[in-house]
């Protein structure tokens, strides 16, 4: 009969201390290639050909060429998949930090 | 005199939506009704208005534990309507996320299952060691749960030299760590007092009631659709896992087994690699339709999908593996006492939000 086989992690544990970071004191720095929210740095690259708003999934893009060029962003309608900065042709769209 | 009590939606132990009308009499279950709809977003229909290659994401989204194995079924679905051949490399990705997957649910699974008997330091020391499966696939597409990595014609993403390091050294990270956890589920006193005969499900009533997956397989059914070597699984070795006790102890021990047999996968896989492109470029509009089945976690998920030659499809029906347990796990909730009702739902590790999309 076995009664205390957790013992040897419990000791381990005691001994090691606790494993989870003091957040938001002390961040893990994010993965590279994380997806994060959308960013477009440069506008003036952009050509408006409205190729991400129809790869969008979720709707969170819109594109607009009259009366005035815009390039919109519903943060919370996206659902970071990414197909959108894949598509793009002028590569002007990139993935930013994920917690704003 | 018997009474109702309804067990969930809001329970503890539940980690899922589901309620069970529970009949029973003093302390024993004579019948349980299952009480479903807390989650049904309506996917299924919005798949049909979507194009079919945003589906691949909004079909990820059906289940937030199997959601890569999902999009990966769907996107093997399109393919067989349009016949497209997949490249190898892609095969053996969709392979090794798929098994990182199964690996991150049974950690989740039977972390759940030791919070339902009560044992939580079990309970979040299982979970200390699936971050790593978290981290690793977070490294290699991303994300975390939503992988976002498969699209009709093979992958989105790759993993190169130092990712695939990264993920070996994970794995033997979970494998030293898991091992330690899983002496406890199997070997200690009390989670066998609770575990050991428990929610028996005899092999008869398990192919009658339709059980998949480790439920299934925990009842002596040699039952795993991986054995018929879709993506690459026909060039990986393996042997399904199979326990005959038929009870909630056969069903953790079958997961516990299939943890390191996906550890093993994956490094099959990575060391595997074949050097060809991700993806298959095709032109035109599915039209047609397709079965295709995959196993996931919790046994086999069916995808029906028909194009009718447009972007969108014609219908895109899914039978989860949760759907098929559920009959089972009626049966095996008859006669157990109301202190095992727990226990006996996540042994059989049901996901609501998949059933009811």
């Amino acid at each position: 009969m076995k009664i205390v086989v957790m013992l040897k992690t419990l000791l381990f544990n005691l001994l090691k201390g606790p494993v989870t970071r003091k957040y938001p004191y002390e961040e893990r720095p994010p993965f590279p290639g994380e997806r994060g929210v959308i960013l477009m740095p440069d506008e003036s690259k952009c050509i408006y050909c409205g190729i991400c708003a129809r790869k969008c999934p979720s709707n969170a893009l819109t594109v607009t060429r009259t009366p005035e060029k815009e390039w919109k962003y519903e943060r919370f309608r996206c659902i970071l998949c990414g197909a959108c900065v894949e598509a793009c042709p002028k590569k002007c769209l990139e993935f930013g930090d994920r917690k704003k | 005199m018997s009474m109702i009590v309804p067990f969930g939606p809001q329970h503890p132990v539940l980690p899922e939506p589901l309620q069970l009308r529970l009949e029973i009499v003093d302390e024993t279950v004579v019948s349980a009704l299952p009480v479903i709809g807390y989650v049904h977003r309506g996917l299924e229909r919005l798949a049909e208005q979507k194009d079919f290659q945003q589906d691949t994401y909004l079909i990820e989204h059906i289940c937030g534990i199997c959601s890569f194995m999902h999009s990966t079924t769907y996107c093997t679905g399109i393919e067989e309507i349009m016949n497209i051949e997949i490249p190898e490399r892609a095969k053996y990705l969709r392979v090794a996320w798929s098994e990182m997957h199964r690996i991150h649910s049974h950690l989740l699974a039977l972390g759940l299952l030791a919070d339902a008997f009560g044992f939580e330091s079990l309970f979040y020391q299982i979970w200390r060691t699936r971050e790593h499966i978290m981290d690793a696939m977070e490294y290699t597409t991303g994300g975390r749960v939503m992988l976002s990595a498969a699209c009709v014609g093979g992958v989105r993403k790759d993993i190169n030299e130092e990712q695939k390091q990264f993920v070996l050294e994970k794995l033997a990270l979970i494998e030293a760590e898991f091992k330690e956890e899983a002496h406890v589920l199997l070997d200690d006193y009390t989670v066998k007092a609770r575990t050991v005969g428990v929610g028996v499900l005899d092999a008869k009533t398990a192919y009658e009631r339709g059980a998949v997956g480790p439920t299934a397989r925990a009842s002596g059914l040699k039952m795993d659709h991986r054995m018929t070597g879709y993506f690459a699984y026909d060039k990986l070795d393996f042997e399904p896992v199979v326990e005959n006790d038929c009870d909630a102890y056969a069903r953790t021990k079958v997961r516990i087994r299939e943890v390191f047999q996906s550890i093993d996968l994956i490094r099959q896989a990575l060391s595997a690699l074949p050097d060809t492109p991700l993806k298959t470029a095709f032109k035109g509009n599915p039209n047609g339709e397709a079965a295709v089945r995959a196993e996931q976690p919790r046994g086999e998920v069916i995808y029906y999908l028909k194009g009718n030659g447009t972007d969108k499809l014609a219908r895109c029906r899914v039978r989860t593996p949760t759907f098929a347990n559920v009959a089972p796990m009626l049966h095996m909730l008859n006669g157990c006492s109301l202190a095992n009702v727990g226990v006996i739902v996540l042994s059989v590790d049901p996901c609501i939000s998949c059933t009811e999309r």
